[in-house]
């Protein structure tokens, strides 16, 4: 019963990777361009949810409502001020700049908010939970969140497959220079496309804030588990993502109910197994 | 309609063209020719706005628009098909027609219309555009292009890689572009289907205008003569 | 067009003759070498510190500013390095003798692990070396013997003398820098160099001509990881002991990219400069706590974007100025103001 027990937290922690990677596959997808500093960006977006949650007196998952739009903006500026420039430079220049900017994020949080963790405060939703049996629970938490994946991917693929937008993302992701010469002001689009990626790391911090603490220095792994979904499940595939995701995190589950300091390692080798025996991830499905 | 003038542009130390000057009347075409590495391509791409130009200037319709951005100059009504169709390759036809049409210009062109022109696209409107051949490729690209309804049409290179029956077919759709009023500035390696489909040609060599007139006007020598630069032509 | 007609080209290493930048080098290295006579202990230690970062700086630069391999991960091998010198020593074998030992294990460690991360191209490159640098780490504090997370002290130098066993760290740490650029610079200065610049220039067009990319890829990534074992293995020595979450920290991958960046990537003396930068800079903020990390990667971001050839580039731009050539100059008659494609052409036309 406690291996079926953590093969279910497994999947459910799964939603919460693939949360994480939707906006890593998103940038990599339409920009070619892989945000090293994705996973301090989740750690700023938690700690703002932190101050709006006490400033404000509101839910942990009202706050989303605020954090959400303000990094959404604060992606289209990163993206038209910072990245696009070092795109311009070379596609080198761009992880040399979200790498640094990942330190500076880092740092800079440790010296305003204290190397001390926190956590969102989520009430009743980190306590209660579906009992399916007595030894089987599913905290509403874990629940929510892997819904919101799920409801996040599905919608990402119908904007990005239906809506003019979507379509104009996937011209200038196929061919800048060709989406220009029929009038897409790409630069604009390229930072659309940031300001979605960034709305849903938003979304990823204050998921993350509310399942464990954090701290300043809590990004990198974020970034690395995002990384190992999108590449278990297949680059390029936003639903291969969500199965990577649980794959990540039922390796990770059980690594942890075979010896608890075993998880994350294990969660590495899959990755490293994958990497050797199929590179080009588990599902090759398209991107649209 | 266009008017180009003095336009010099550099890449690196390479001079790809020199005080080059050009005018493009309302319902006109004009065929540039000359060799591979001439500067044809660069002209047009120059004119679209991916090449900033080291001196010179473009108007459209009057209005000067060397400094302004590719999509800018689209919306204004300057619409260029790329050499090598560029078409995208993970959008279907119908949705690489729409593309076209995002910053266009209200006018008589929508997918319908694009349709009419080449009545084969609209069962595959839902395919993508990978499985087709190079001619219904290149028909794509003009039809992306229409979309925007443009005053002026720079083509570039149609022919590249073609048959010459597909080359045929394409450019027996130009008259019904000319319908409307639209400019055509076409770039064309294949000089004889260029000159007989110019009101006027320009002939372009090491980056400079080396011939310019009517096609009737031009004698193969002459234009041999500009073409390779064996002689000074006349300019 | 009628070209004037061309003067005999020679073709050299430099400029200037290179015998100069050899001459000054003999005199810093015997400098420097006579330092642990000159000064007391703690400028020499500071310096060990200084030694590092230039190695692993060296290195990176070989990875990412020759073939164009930005990783993450290089921390993978610096902890590599220093806990093979502790097992070795764990074992009776001397720390000092573990140092090109440790350097031989992390290159042949290299080997296999690059078939893997070479699965992934370019951007994901970056992230892959990184996991793997993350997995190395769980593996090793599995091991209690190697002190686990706590960490570990080396044995075998506790009953020396300490001003000797630093003064011989000192050396030590020299004697690694110094190969460390000697080796670069032969490197690239040898076939291999060229065909890394022409895959950094043109990868697909390097292919074409029948480049080994990968080979020298492959080469690159395994000199480097021998280097990050060197600089891992000095780290332990200087330190006495190791602890996994320090010498596998990724804070090493931010000191040797920011030190490269701000100093110059595609140089040989682009890291030299950044590292006395950076530890200028380090040096100043350090009482303002991580505020430092803040400023240099500030500054590494702000070069990247803004003058990504870094300020051994400028320097080097305006003053004209090469201490370790490894590219070639034309000398015709006015070969070098008339630019590439006039040199190009020239040579082409005389041919």
């Amino acid at each position: 019963m406690q291996w079926v027990n953590a093969i279910v937290q497994g999947i459910l922690l799964g939603g919460l990777y693939a949360l994480f990677a939707c906006g890593l596959s998103l940038m990599f997808g339409v920009m070619r361009v892989v945000n090293l500093a994705h996973g301090d960006f989740a750690v700023l977006a938690a700690y703002l949810a932190l101050a709006v949650i006490t400033g404000l007196h509101v839910p942990m998952l009202w706050s989303a409502l605020i954090v959400a739009p303000l990094f959404a903006g604060l992606g289209y500026v990163v993206q038209r001020v910072i990245i696009q420039r070092s795109l311009d430079v070379s596609p080198v220049t761009t992880l040399l700049v979200t790498f640094g900017l990942s330190i500076v994020l880092q740092n800079g949080m440790l010296e305003a908010f204290s190397a001390n963790s926190h956590s969102l405060p989520s009430g009743v939703l980190a306590a209660g939970s579906f009992r399916l049996s007595p030894q089987l629970s599913v905290g509403y938490l874990s629940l929510i969140v892997f819904a919101a994946a799920v409801a996040l991917i599905a919608g990402l693929q119908l904007f990005l497959s239906r809506a003019p937008l979507g379509r104009r993302i996937r011209a200038a992701a196929d061919d800048p220079e060709a989406a220009a010469i029929v009038g897409t002001d790409v630069r604009h689009v390229f930072g659309i496309a940031a300001a979605i990626a960034f709305a849903t790391v938003a979304l990823a911090g204050i998921a993350f804030g509310g399942y464990s603490s954090f701290d300043p220095a809590a990004g990198p792994q974020r970034l690395i588990f995002a990384f190992e979904a999108v590449v278990i499940g297949g680059i390029g595939s936003l639903w291969g993502t969500l199965l990577g995701g649980i794959i990540l995190g039922v390796a990770q589950a059980l690594g942890a109910q075979v010896d608890s300091g075993f998880g994350v390692l294990a969660g590495h080798l899959v990755f490293l197994a994958v990497l050797a025996l199929r590179p080009s991830g588990l599902f090759r499905v398209r991107l649209t | 309609m266009l008017e180009v003038s003095g336009l010099t542009v550099r890449h690196g130390q390479l001079e790809a063209l020199a005080n080059v000057s050009l005018a493009l009347a309302q319902g006109e075409t004009v065929a540039m020719i000359g060799a591979n590495g001439a500067g044809k391509s660069t002209l047009l791409r120059t004119i679209a706005g991916l090449h900033r130009p080291a001196a010179g200037t473009i108007r459209l319709a009057g209005r000067d628009i060397t400094g302004l951005p590719v999509h800018a100059r689209v919306a204004l009504g300057l619409v260029l098909v790329p050499e090598g169709r560029r078409l995208f390759g993970s959008l279907t036809l119908e949705e690489n027609l729409l593309v076209g049409a995002v910053r266009g210009r209200p006018g008589r062109w929508d997918t319908a219309r694009v349709f009419e022109l080449f009545p084969w696209m609209a069962e595959r409107r839902s395919r993508p555009t990978i499985h087709l051949s190079g001619g219904e490729q290149q028909a794509v690209a003009i039809g992306r292009a229409l979309m925007a309804n443009p005053r002026v049409l720079l083509l570039d290179e149609l022919s590249l890689g073609l048959a010459p029956a597909l080359v045929q077919r394409l450019y027996d759709v130009l008259p019904q572009l000319l319908e409307a009023g639209m400019s055509l500035l076409l770039v064309e390696q294949d000089v004889s289907q260029a000159l007989r489909v110019a009101d006027r040609a320009h002939c372009l060599l090491e980056g400079r205008i080396t011939l310019s007139g009517r096609p009737r006007d031009l004698s193969p020598v002459e234009v041999e003569a500009a073409y390779f630069g064996l002689t000074a032509g006349p300019t | 067009m009628s070209e004037p007609t061309p003067r005999p080209i020679r073709v050299t290493r430099s400029r200037r003759p290179a015998t100069a930048s050899a001459v000054l080098s003999a005199i810093a290295v015997v400098a420097l070498l006579s330092l642990p006579y000159v000064v007391y202990a703690n400028v020499t230690s500071l310096l060990v510190n200084l030694f590092i970062l230039l190695v692993l700086a060296t290195m990176w630069n070989l990875l990412a500013g020759y073939a164009g391999l930005v990783s993450v991960g290089q921390q993978a091998y610096i902890g590599l390095g220093a806990y093979i010198v502790l097992v070795l020593a764990q074992n009776g074998v001397s720390p000092f003798l573990g140092i090109p030992l440790a350097a031989a294990g992390c290159a042949i460690a290299a080997l296999p692990l690059s078939l893997l991360v070479f699965r992934l191209r370019n951007e994901y490159f970056a992230i892959g070396t990184w996991v793997v640098a993350e997995a190395v780490q769980l593996i090793a504090v599995r091991f209690p013997s190697l002190g686990g997370g706590t960490g570990a002290s080396l044995p075998g130098l506790g009953g020396w003398d300490p001003a000797l066993r630093l003064a011989l760290t000192y050396w030590a740490a020299l004697a690694v820098v110094v190969l460390a650029l000697a080796g670069a610079y032969l490197l690239l200065r040898s076939r291999l160099g060229l065909d890394l610049t022409a895959i950094r220039d043109d990868e697909v067009g390097a292919r074409s001509v029948g480049v080994g990319v990968s080979r020298a890829k492959r080469i690159v990534y395994v000199v480097a990881a021998g280097g990050a074992g060197a600089a891992g293995s000095l780290l332990i020595i200087s330190q006495l002991n190791v602890q996994a979450g320090s010498v596998f920290s990724v804070q090493w991958s931010a000191y040797m990219i920011f030190v490269a960046v701000i100093g110059g990537l595609g140089t040989i003396e682009g890291p030299i400069l950044g590292t006395v930068i950076f530890f200028a800079l380090q040096q100043t903020l350090a009482e303002r706590g991580a505020w430092y990390l803040v400023v240099v990667g500030g500054l590494a971001v702000l070069i990247a974007m803004y003058a990504p050839q870094g300020l051994w580039g400028l320097v080097s731009e305006r003053f004209d100025l090469r201490l370790f050539p490894v590219g070639y100059w034309l000398h015709g008659d006015d070969a070098h103001t008339e630019g590439f494609f006039g040199r190009l052409r020239r040579l082409v036309g005389r041919d």
